[in-house]
């Protein structure tokens, strides 16, 4: 009897943590994790909404130090010049280095070929550059912003995850994740991506950017723009994406929803200009974010898969 | 609102995936165009209806095959509480993966089919919930539509389930008949079983109370990282980043140092560079001392009054991880513990335990994959543990294989 009542002060006591908190800290241990494991960790920095909750989470992880590692960002040359500009911004202010590379430079360098026609994307030229930039730093741990619940192969990936020297991801050989016990040992050359907000959802980010006061790149709020309506999908009319006789060119209100390379990114129509509403309208959304926006990922059901394989995010 | 994390287990067929699509649907967290990706990839299999498993299988050869083969995490919510469900594979074979998903969890969902009762994969798996120290677990009884959603039947399965659950640490069972396929007893109440009088698979998830399981007791603090910025203004900041694995720490808290034994008094508790007054479980903050004493990353800051075990000798029960070489008396690993690595050797594997019977297996010469056995090992520097099932932070260790870097074995430590 008396333990019964004693179990029951201490739940009446005690609130039950907010979800929000649980996970920012999960993230903050993630983070000092890979601080404490890794000679030479990068943050893999975007200018879109979940890098830049990670920089957020990695200035309280490590506060008042600044964040000891650089924040790296592979420009397709192709983004959004919004977040281009904060990504910029931020990095000034909160004292970070920043390490760009582009993807234009491996073309070049590596005589690459080029996706042609109307869908073509240097999204998976990425990867080159990427694998390139960790070997000529050295980094052995690349810190990203992917969520589980993006896509069906992320779903499956381990927060710690392990990429050979060729970057490769094997989901057959991946190491078992117990606890809260991450394994980063590696051999030279070999390095690991790290996932902290592996467990959060596209909801669970906006409605942390609300409640830290976090100010995102305007593209994230509906705004009028001229696009290109193609295959049903409102793609940001800019030369860098190859025109086609069916395209229409059509001005409307919109927001972005994920701020990825601009050849595979679409738009969303939408009034909402705040985060508020922004929140309001992903809540009874009925579509989910990549679905409605990637166009990278309907290429087969497995593009993901494929692309981690070959050394992607 | 808070988040309850829980593991589904079953064998392969229970309808583990169909129930777990059965709770993101009539939970509502199935996204129109999710829905559309199914119905499609449904036809191209021939599967008939809309198939609710095809919502958690991720990889390719998992949809070429109709199985579940890494551990997959899924995320919903209702208007009380958020989930992260995770499945673990039914398949024989993947046993570590349940391990893997079981060590994080909250709940244990274990399904058992109505017309087969209690099979020896049940047997195994509530012995993996109640090995890794799993709360609450749910045993659904499914496909009760099979057995014309019979009470006797349901009765039967719950009385041997029952005897099998007094063998185990199980703290808190339920046991719910339902249908994955029909959605009986899972979010919605059942019509066809109008004798069951219990709570739905939902209620139960909604309602337990987790904050009840954590250890609130002993103070345990891993150092992860020691916060120096070295600028002008902050010359002298020393500040120790980590995790609270129990207990709580507050300002003016007396400590200690493990393993080093040195004392000291909390100056200072900061979270995002501001002072907060009270560091509580599970919370990621900075300590900052009194005293300038020597601490790096793998000590451990305790409770002054309530030190854990210091001790280079352990005993633990092993699940063994690793398809390619074997767990050996007398082989070397790395013993990862909190936030220390050390050295260590295992010194005897004292019996193997039959994960199916239950039965101690004596003179066992080395572990297989999937096999668990309580070891004892020897570190090279002392670890400052509790046992797990007191604490299951601070009790937790892996082993790591010294060449290949594998995580090889999960280790609960005695």
């Amino acid at each position: 009897m008396s333990i019964s009542v004693n179990e029951a002060s201490v739940g009446a006591e005690k609130k039950a943590p907010d979800y929000l908190d649980q996970l920012e800290a999960e993230a903050i241990y993630i983070m000092r994790e890979v601080a404490g494991q890794f000679e030479r960790p990068a943050l893999l920095f975007s200018g879109g909404k979940d890098s830049i909750t990670l920089v957020h989470l990695a200035q309280k992880a490590f506060a008042p130090g600044k964040i000891p590692f650089p924040l790296v960002h592979v420009d397709t040359g192709h983004n959004f010049i919004e977040a281009i500009e904060y990504r910029d911004e931020l990095a000034k202010k909160i004292g970070a280095k920043l390490i760009v590379r582009y993807v234009e430079d491996t073309i070049k360098a590596k005589g690459l070929k080029e996706q042609t026609g109307k869908n073509a994307s240097r999204n998976w030229l990425q990867t080159f550059t990427l694998l390139d930039t960790i070997e000529e730093f050295e980094f052995d741990a690349c810190i990203g912003g992917a969520r589980r619940d993006e896509e069906k192969a992320r779903a499956k990936e381990r927060i710690f995850s392990f990429r050979d020297e060729f970057g490769q991801w094997d989901p057959k050989r991946q190491r078992p994740e117990l606890w809260n016990l991450f394994n980063g040992r590696i051999q030279k050359g070999e390095n690991v991506r790290v996932f902290p907000i592996s467990n959060w959802t596209e909801l669970d980010v906006w409605a942390y950017l609300k409640r830290e006061g976090i100010a995102l790149p305007s593209i994230y709020f509906a705004h009028e723009r001229e696009l290109i309506l193609r295959d049903g999908k409102l793609l940001n009319h800019t030369p860098v994406i190859e025109s086609d006789p069916e395209d229409q060119i059509v001005t409307r209100q919109v927001r972005f929803r994920t701020v990825g390379d601009m050849t595979c990114t679409a738009a969303v129509e939408s009034s909402a200009a705040t985060l508020d509403e922004v929140i309001a309208e992903i809540t009874v959304s009925r579509i989910s974010e990549r679905g409605e926006t990637r166009i990278d990922d309907q290429q087969t059901e497995a593009a993901m898969e494929d692309r981690k394989k070959g050394g992607y995010f | 609102m808070d988040l309850l994390r829980f593991i589904t287990a079953g064998s392969v067929d229970d309808g583990k995936s169909t129930l777990i699509g059965r709770l993101l649907f009539d939970t509502k967290n199935i996204l129109a165009d999710q829905m559309e990706a199914i119905e499609r990839a449904s036809k191209t299999r021939n599967a008939g209806e809309i198939d609710l498993a095809l919502l958690t299988d991720g990889l390719r050869s998992e949809r070429e095959q109709g199985i579940t083969i890494d551990v997959a995490y899924k995320y919903f919510q209702t208007p009380n509480r958020k989930f992260i469900s995770i499945d673990a594979p039914g398949h024989i074979q993947y046993t570590r993966n349940m391990v893997t998903g079981a060590s994080n969890a909250d709940l244990a969902i274990i399904l058992v089919d109505a017309r087969h009762g209690v099979v020896e994969q049940t047997r195994r798996h509530s012995l993996i919930a109640s090995m890794l120290g799993i709360p609450h677990v749910i045993v659904a009884v499914n496909k009760m539509d099979l057995v014309g959603n019979s009470e006797d039947a349901f009765l039967e399965i719950a009385k041997s389930y029952q005897e099998l659950a007094q063998k185990l640490a199980i703290k808190d069972l339920t046991i719910i008949p339902v249908s994955a396929l029909n959605g009986d007893n899972i979010v919605d109440r059942s019509t066809s079983m109008n004798w069951y009088t219990g709570e739905t698979l939902l209620s139960v998830l909604e309602n337990v109370n987790v904050l009840k399981d954590q250890n609130l007791e002993d103070g345990r603090f891993a150092v992860q990282y020691v916060i120096r910025p070295q600028t002008d203004e902050l010359h002298d900041y020393r500040g120790y980043a980590g995790r609270v694995q129990s207990g709580s720490f507050k300002k003016g808290d007396l400590i200690k140092v493990l393993p080093s034994e040195q004392e000291s008094k909390i100056a200072k508790i900061e979270f995002g560079g501001n002072e907060i007054e009270e560091a509580s479980v599970l919370e990621s903050v900075t300590i900052l001392l009194e005293d300038d004493i020597d601490i790096s990353r793998g000590d451990t800051i305790v409770s002054l009054n309530n030190a854990p075990i210091v001790s280079q000798d352990i005993e633990a029960l092993v699940c063994w991880m690793d398809d390619r070489k074997p767990l050996k008396a007398g082989s070397k690993y790395i013993l990862q513990h909190g936030t220390a690595r050390s050295r260590c050797s295992i010194r005897d594997i004292e019996y193997q335990i039959d994960i199916n019977s239950y039965e101690k297996i004596d003179e066992v010469d080395s572990l297989k994959l999937n096999d668990v056995a309580r070891i004892i090992l020897r570190t090279a520097q002392p670890i400052a543990y509790d046992p797990y099932q007191k604490n299951r932070a601070n009790g937790a260790a892996i082993l790591i294989d010294e060449t290949s870097n594998v995580t090889v074995g999960a280790c609960m430590i005695e």
